[in-house]
């Protein structure tokens, strides 16, 4: 019998959909019908937390007790590393998230347990679990495996597994961890961007622009290109950090994902795995690039392979 | 008191490569090499704490693990105003994973004993994102993840700290110190490196550490220590958008068609 741990998460009370990405893939691993998939929670609320766990696939919910109400790095290593030693999986499933990149390799590190992140496919090749990740900047895939290794702990890409869908009544165990102590303490949440501006997940139409734009000044030729077509204009990540667009028209997973956009317009942008995240589900997407090799003709409906600033030009001059 | 910045040097690749003929990896003459973008924005985060301090009282320390070519890259934090570059090698460090490297650059802050270690959150050719928190899993300090602002005093015992979330979120955390950070695009404004510290800098020695320097054994790195093995490597294949061909005037035309087509509006 394997045992497959997947760990679930959540912030301010909610548990974050991710975690049912994760449901599937532990699945997808199960071989044996006596193979079993354990979630556990962790954090200060993690028993009352477990009832918006109630999944299908998961036989056991093991909400793990620990002192802090939101995620602190020491005291999810502390429990995670505690789980692996007594319910010994064989793999170890967490999202490939902030919280996550926070504590996953500290795990392994200290445990010694096989290790990948950012994976987005596994599977069993003779025995052996493989895990399928992103090489060079997502130009290649990159097949690994843990040889010597009785555990995996592998992060998952979100998006890359269907959320399981049907709800059952898992067993609930409890596991006290309060004891636990961390030299970090969580303080507060602040939402970023927000003061007043436009809230980029009830638009329809976007127009936004990336690394491509070269410089400032650039900015407001497009501003006037997006005004003239009622699209709204947004950027990939470089735009917002350099502050040439405030942070609420980030478009991307650290910005915010476009959840009503019906047409997405994609200037110079080259499609970061981190900004795709934001956008990749809208139907229409139309992709300028100078590059006929960027990653966002592989998800844009309609790609055009030319210079933005002379479509730029050329938008506005057929519009007059 | 010192900051110790982990830099690592990616590889890009050209628009078209191959893979090796045992098919683990690209061919290294397809490969371009350049300091990782995120360690750009952590090597100016401990400049920025080194410059408001009295002359003098932060040292920052660059370093990398690799074989020589990445000297180049160390010669690019120098220019940009980093104290010292170290380049740690051992041909047994060949086919170490990024937990392996963490390991070796954790041999390196147990010797410099910096108040604070900084790495990127991640490399923009592997995305592992597990560097810098194997630097603090192997020296059991505290650390934090995907840093976007930072407020420390150089010597404090504490600092204040915001993680960026998903979404737009920030959480303020207060860690004790010295700990490990991995810090985030846009968590300052890098500075591009002066010709005078361009001069000064290779005039600047890299100091070149092996093995027998970091109190490590041939097994703890490489290929045989790593937390994983690669199998096999491949070019996905991948969707392929309509591509709308044709000259500038023609292309934007279709896309003011597809755009009227969105509105409702007849083409």
């Amino acid at each position: 019998m394997n045992t497959i741990l997947v760990v679930a998460e959540h912030r301010r009370g909610e548990v974050r959909p991710v975690t049912l990405e994760l449901i599937t893939a532990a699945q997808q691993l199960k071989t044996a019908a006596d193979d079993r998939v354990l979630l556990a929670i962790i954090g200060q609320e993690a028993e009352s937390l477990a009832s918006q766990l109630q999944w299908a696939g998961v036989d056991e919910i093991i909400a793990c007790k620990t002192n802090s109400a939101e995620f602190e790095p020491e005291l999810a290593e502390q429990a995670v590393s505690a789980l692996i030693v007594s319910r010994k999986p064989i793999a170890v499933l967490l999202p490939h998230s902030v919280d996550s990149l926070g504590y996953a390799t500290a795990v392994a590190v200290k445990g010694g347990y096989g290790y990948a992140t950012d994976v987005f496919k596994l599977a069993y090749d003779g025995g052996a679990l493989v895990a399928t990740r992103g090489g060079y900047n997502q130009k290649v895939n990159v097949e690994v495996d843990f040889p010597g290794h009785a555990c995996a702990v592998m992060t998952i890409r979100g998006g890359a597994f269907k959320p399981v869908e049907t709800v059952a009544a898992p067993l609930l165990t409890v596991d006290d961890r309060s004891e636990l102590s961390a030299r970090s303490r969580p303080l507060e949440f602040i939402e970023q961007g927000g003061g007043g501006d436009i809230d980029i997940t009830t638009v329809e139409f976007i127009m936004s622009i990336g690394r491509g734009i070269g410089e400032e000044a650039n900015v407001e030729d497009f501003r006037e290109l997006a005004d003239n077509i009622d699209a709204t204009l947004c950027c990939s990540r470089p735009i917002a950090d350099a502050g040439w667009l405030p942070k609420s028209r980030q478009v991307g997973q650290s910005g915010k994902v476009v959840s009503a956009c019906k047409l997405y317009v994609a200037m110079g942008i080259s499609g970061s795995i981190q900004h795709m995240a934001g956008m990749k589900h809208v139907s229409t997407i139309v992709a300028v690039n100078t590059d006929p090799g960027a990653s966002i003709f592989t998800i844009a409906k309609y790609g055009i392979v030319a210079d933005i600033f002379e479509i730029q030009e050329e938008l506005q001059a057929q519009l007059a | 008191m010192k900051i110790v910045v982990a830099v690592k040097q990616v590889a890009a690749l050209d628009d078209d490569f191959e893979i090796r003929a045992d098919g683990l990896d690209v061919d290294e003459d397809f490969l371009m090499y350049d300091l990782n973008e995120w360690d750009d924005y952590s090597l100016e985060e401990a400049m920025k704490i080194k410059e408001a301090a009295a002359e003098g009282a932060v040292e920052v320390i660059a370093v990398s693990v690799g074989p020589e070519r990445v000297d180049e890259s160390l010669r690019k934090c120098l220019a940009k105003g980093a104290d010292r570059a170290i380049r740690v090698w051992d041909d047994a460090m060949e086919g170490s994973d990024a937990v392996t490297i963490g390991r070796i650059l954790a041999g390196v802050v147990k010797k410099e004993a910096p108040a604070m270690v900084f790495a990127g959150v991640q490399s923009s050719d592997q995305a592992n994102a597990a560097t810098g928190m194997a630097i603090a899993a192997s020296l059991d300090w505290p650390h934090a993840a995907v840093v976007a602002e930072l407020d420390y005093q150089p010597g404090a015992a504490t600092a204040r700290i915001k993680r960026e979330l998903e979404g737009g979120m920030l959480q303020a955390v207060e860690i004790d110190c010295p700990a490990v950070l991995t810090l985030q695009l846009g968590i300052n404004k890098p500075r591009y490196a002066s010709l005078r510290g361009i001069k000064q800098a290779a005039a600047k020695p890299i100091e070149h550490w092996s093995l027998g320097d970091l109190g490590l054994d041939a097994t703890q790195v490489g290929a045989t220590a790593a937390l994983s093995r690669v199998r096999r490597m491949e070019i996905p294949v991948k969707g392929r958008a309509q591509m709308i061909e044709g000259t500038i005037a023609e292309q934007a035309a279709k896309l003011i068609e597809i755009i009227k087509e969105y509105k409702g509006e007849a083409a």
